[in-house]
């Protein structure tokens, strides 16, 4: 798996820049994520983010939209409103999670 | 006398009580199988059937005589699973108790979870083929159907037989042009996924034949409502695509009572260990087929080869043992591509699907993710297979394990 340099430290990332290590995020670095992909963070992103940590690590797989809204209490369309075009996968990647498997 | 009970008698539930009647003693295991139909449906023929190339002769037997002798059906529906006191109620309040649960209720989809999409133009321009009723229902529509815009569209990800929108595109499109209106007919193919299939090079080679085709892929859209007056579908990001014959795939769900049960995800899919098939919550319960949560395609092919291993863990757990026969999530398709061809493709939770050939005995070697007339009368001929061969259990020549033999992975995949 390549790495990535950022806020100057050195995290695992698959091709697209997902990270890969569930322990290597913080606030911080979830901050400089959302940066990247252009979402500014407010409280309800929060939120949101912190569901899906916290449902990731008594699942382990990353929380569809449908979980999101269901479990978690965020609408999917609070969702497309909070992370725009595609909510699944950029929750994913603030969050330093997997991408959510496509299922097949 | 221990009781195995097996709840759903479609695909998996048949060959289940086929294979375990014929391994445990009847003296010492009674076995019932619980379902309310009266037929059982050859499913990959709904697909058929829709295009006119099956009459509905060709789709349905009595399910009383896929049941081997020894095996008790009871005709009725599951009102709820009590797993921590180990029974099962039916609708009319018997209470049936089990040692051992096999929960084969499948995936059925449910139009009545998205806005719109089951009211007054369910049946009239909003059609699916999932069910024979809607089977029946769209082939009716085609056939007077003169042109217009048809929208084939998936809700949501995960659903039976991933492969089938497409194939109802590539057949509704060689329907349209063998009658001679392909250029009145304008077509969209709208998925929640980022391109035509899930896995990168399969999902290129799909999406070129899509393009052949003149049909417009419409990527990543999560539906919202269909907009009844408008007859145009909405998604959350306020994408609008008008139709006058929308064929869509329902959201697909598993039995309500299993959400009831405690025993499943937030679509009542039952959570599994995805090798043995085990019901993560409690160890005498099992799901196979499509209604376990297993993170691989929902199809008849999975539950063969789940099939060919769950009898034999299910042996090991009963003599005290430890389940080996792990399911490494195999997947076999046959993909009908319309005019007389087809493809194949094989691939599991590790592999996706990939070019190359398949060894099926006599019929093979198949040409993988490639359009060929030999897989198109594969898939013809399956029909035999199912009812001859994979109902009753019987020996199939194919191996349940992924295998790489004769698979090439393209350059830069």
């Amino acid at each position: 798996m390549p790495t990535q340099d950022m806020l100057g430290r050195e995290v695992h990332v698959d091709d697209e820049g997902f990270l890969t290590e569930y322990d290597e995020w913080d606030e911080k670095l979830g901050a400089e994520l959302a940066k990247n992909i252009g979402v500014a963070m407010t409280d309800e992103h929060w939120k949101v983010i912190t569901f899906l940590r916290t449902d990731y690590k008594s699942q382990g797989t990353t929380a569809t939209t449908r979980r999101v809204d269901a479990v978690g209490g965020f609408p999917v369309k609070l969702q497309f409103q909070l992370f725009p075009a595609k909510p699944a996968k950029k929750m994913a990647y603030i969050a330093g999670l997997p991408k959510p498997a496509g299922c097949v | 006398m221990r009781r195995l009970l097996v709840i759903g008698a479609g695909t998996a539930g048949v060959i289940t009580v086929n294979k375990l009647r014929k391994k445990l003693p009847r003296s010492e295991w009674e076995i019932t199988v619980v379902d309310p139909a009266d037929t059982h449906d050859y499913q990959p023929g709904y697909l058929f059937l829709a295009v006119g190339m099956y009459t509905p002769k060709k789709v349905g037997r009595p399910l009383a005589k896929l049941i081997p002798r020894g095996v008790n059906l009871v005709k009725a529906a599951v009102q709820d699973v009590k797993p921590a006191e180990n029974v099962v109620v039916l609708t009319d309040g018997t209470v049936l108790a089990y040692d051992y649960l096999v929960i084969a209720t499948g995936t059925t989809p449910r139009p009545d979870q998205t806005p719109g999409m089951d009211g007054k133009l369910w049946h009239d321009s909003v059609h699916s083929f999932y069910t024979y009723a809607d089977a029946l229902a769209l082939r009716d529509k085609l056939e007077k159907f003169e042109g217009g815009k048809v929208v084939v569209h998936v809700t949501e990800m995960p659903i039976k037989c991933p492969v089938a929108p497409l194939e109802i595109a590539f057949l509704a499109e060689a329907y349209f042009t063998k009658r001679g209106i392909r250029d009145k007919v304008q077509m969209t193919y709208v998925t929640p996924l980022p391109g035509a299939f899930t896995k990168p090079v399969a999902a290129a080679a799909l999406g070129d034949m899509l393009g052949k085709r003149r049909i417009t892929v419409e990527p990543d859209y999560i539906i919202e409502r269909v907009d009844e007056d408008a007859k145009a579908i909405f998604s959350y990001d306020e994408r609008e695509i008008p139709f006058d014959l929308l064929v869509t795939i329902p959201l697909n769900m598993g039995a309500d009572f299993i959400g009831r049960s405690g025993l499943g995800d937030e679509l009542n899919f039952v959570s599994v260990n995805k090798e043995t098939l085990q019901s993560t919550k409690f160890a005498n319960v099992f799901a196979v087929g499509d209604a376990t949560n297993a993170p691989t395609s929902k199809a008849g092919a999975v539950a063969h080869y789940e099939l060919d291993l769950f009898p034999k863990n299910f042996l090991q757990l009963i003599a005290g043992k430890e389940m080996t026969h792990k399911f490494d999530g195999h997947a076999t398709c046959f993909v009908e591509s319309g005019h007389g061809k087809g493809l194949l493709i094989d691939f599991s939770y590790d592999v996706e699907p990939l070019p190359g050939s398949f060894p099926i005995p006599v019929l093979g070697p198949m040409r993988l993710l490639k359009e060929t007339r030999l897989n198109h009368l594969g898939k013809l001929a399956f029909r035999f297979v199912y009812w001859w061969l994979l109902l009753p259990g019987r020996y199939i020549p194919i191996s349940p394990y992924m295998s790489m033999r004769g698979k090439r992975r393209p350059a830069g995949n």
